[in-house]
């Protein structure tokens, strides 16, 4: 750990504190409380769609209630997703080009995902 | 980095052994870590067989007792011998803890297997270098800061309900149990203060004779400094002191969040 001729404080010093993280810590949070009450209603959207044919299985999901969740919840799962591998990532990979092209990845794979589900979700609650 | 497997120059190959001695009877075998820089050698582990009916009743009582009678070239640190001092921290039988206030009847049945504080960089067999953990400490400012001088006549008072926020952090003896037993720590302990630390800014933070806590929470808002820790416990279990370092840790997050809402 010690640098030549570098005081061991000055190592632990390091570039200082960054000042921010409240953010990341309340989102993360917020994102999970979430997803915690609208995957069980996730999970009854889905076994109800499975009983239905095409036609009725779309008029579900373009009700305004049914839409607009699931518009909260494709963006809460993609922002929860992006935020907690960027954690894991900044965890276990220190290489400084692979964290960058990782981490790029990551947030760009994350928005196209959002980016996707939200489309489709308005596809379905706006295409007549 | 995590690292999963050791790297070459510390992979472990079988010691020496020392037999008990004729007509021991209550016999128990400890293995432990043997390293030196002088030798270039891997690190091994030396085996020895201990008479307890001869022995005090702690781990440290038996290596104590290896260094007086067995091999007197087992290095490690102690001072206190009662939990006061946290020189003989290291890690018997999986788990970090004292070992003067380990009893030997109390590691499970087998042999004691002793090693020295987890990736720490080793001097010499159970003697790590604990120095970036104590210049991690010095880099919070572990002591009063104020801009109210003091009293004249007496001393800074607090009532005592203040003081009983100490209860639980001022036992804390920095034996760096918990953030060597700190996943989180592991990998990042370069920029991640760790459990201990936190643990000792929280008792500044809580102090309610401190006027710079808005500064030292400023000094710890830090996604590695402080968001490093992912609640894992292991701090919680390791503690030889009984303390609870995710929790001073959990209050910091929580006056984070509190001064901003």
């Amino acid at each position: 750990m010690s640098t030549p001729l570098r005081t061991p404080l000055k190592t632990a010093l390091g570039l200082g504190s960054a000042k921010q993280g409240l953010h990341h810590f309340m989102v993360q949070r917020i994102t999970a409380v979430a997803l915690l009450l609208l995957v069980p209603w996730l999970i009854w959207l889905v076994l109800t769609l499975i009983t239905l044919d095409f036609a009725a299985a779309h008029a579900l999901l373009a009700q305004p209630w049914n839409a607009s969740l699931l518009l909260v919840l494709v963006i809460a799962v993609f922002w929860h997703a992006q935020l907690g591998l960027q954690v894991v990532i900044e965890d276990y990979v220190h290489g400084k080009g692979s964290n960058l092209v990782l981490q790029l990845a990551v947030k760009l794979l994350c928005f196209l995902g959002a980016a996707a589900g939200v489309l489709a979700v308005l596809k379905i609650a706006l295409g007549r | 980095m995590a690292e999963f497997t050791l790297p070459k120059n510390s992979k472990l190959i079988p010691g020496n052994h020392f037999p008990a001695p004729a007509g021991a009877k209550n016999v128990r075998t400890f293995r432990i870590y043997r390293w030196s820089p002088d030798s270039g050698d891997n690190p091994r582990v030396d085996t020895y067989e201990i008479d307890l009916g001869a022995c005090g009743p702690m781990v440290l009582d038996a290596l104590l007792k290896i260094k007086n009678e067995v091999d007197s070239t087992l290095t490690f640190r102690r001072s206190c011998r009662e939990g006061i001092c946290g020189s003989c921290a290291m890690n018997i039988d999986g788990t970090n803890t004292l070992a003067c206030t380990k009893a030997i009847g109390d590691c499970p049945s087998g042999d004691v297997k002793i090693f020295p504080l987890p990736h720490m960089p080793v001097v010499k067999d159970l003697v790590p270098d604990l120095t970036h953990f104590y210049a991690q400490h010095a880099s919070i400012k572990p002591w009063i800061r104020t801009q109210t001088p003091p009293p004249p006549d007496r001393e800074r008072l607090q009532s005592k309900q203040d003081r009983a926020k100490l209860d639980g952090l001022y036992e804390c003896i920095l034996c760096a149990c918990c953030s060597t037993a700190c996943p989180s720590y592991w990998w990042n302990s370069d920029r991640y203060l760790g459990p201990a630390i936190l643990l000792q800014a929280y008792r500044w933070i809580v102090d309610s004779r401190d006027e710079d806590t808005g500064a030292r929470l400023d000094e710890l808002e830090d996604p590695f400094k402080l968001y490093r820790c992912h609640t894992i416990m292991n701090c919680a279990r390791t503690c030889p002191k009984g303390l609870n370092p995710a929790k001073a840790i959990a209050e910091i997050k929580k006056l984070i969040v509190e001064r901003a809402s």
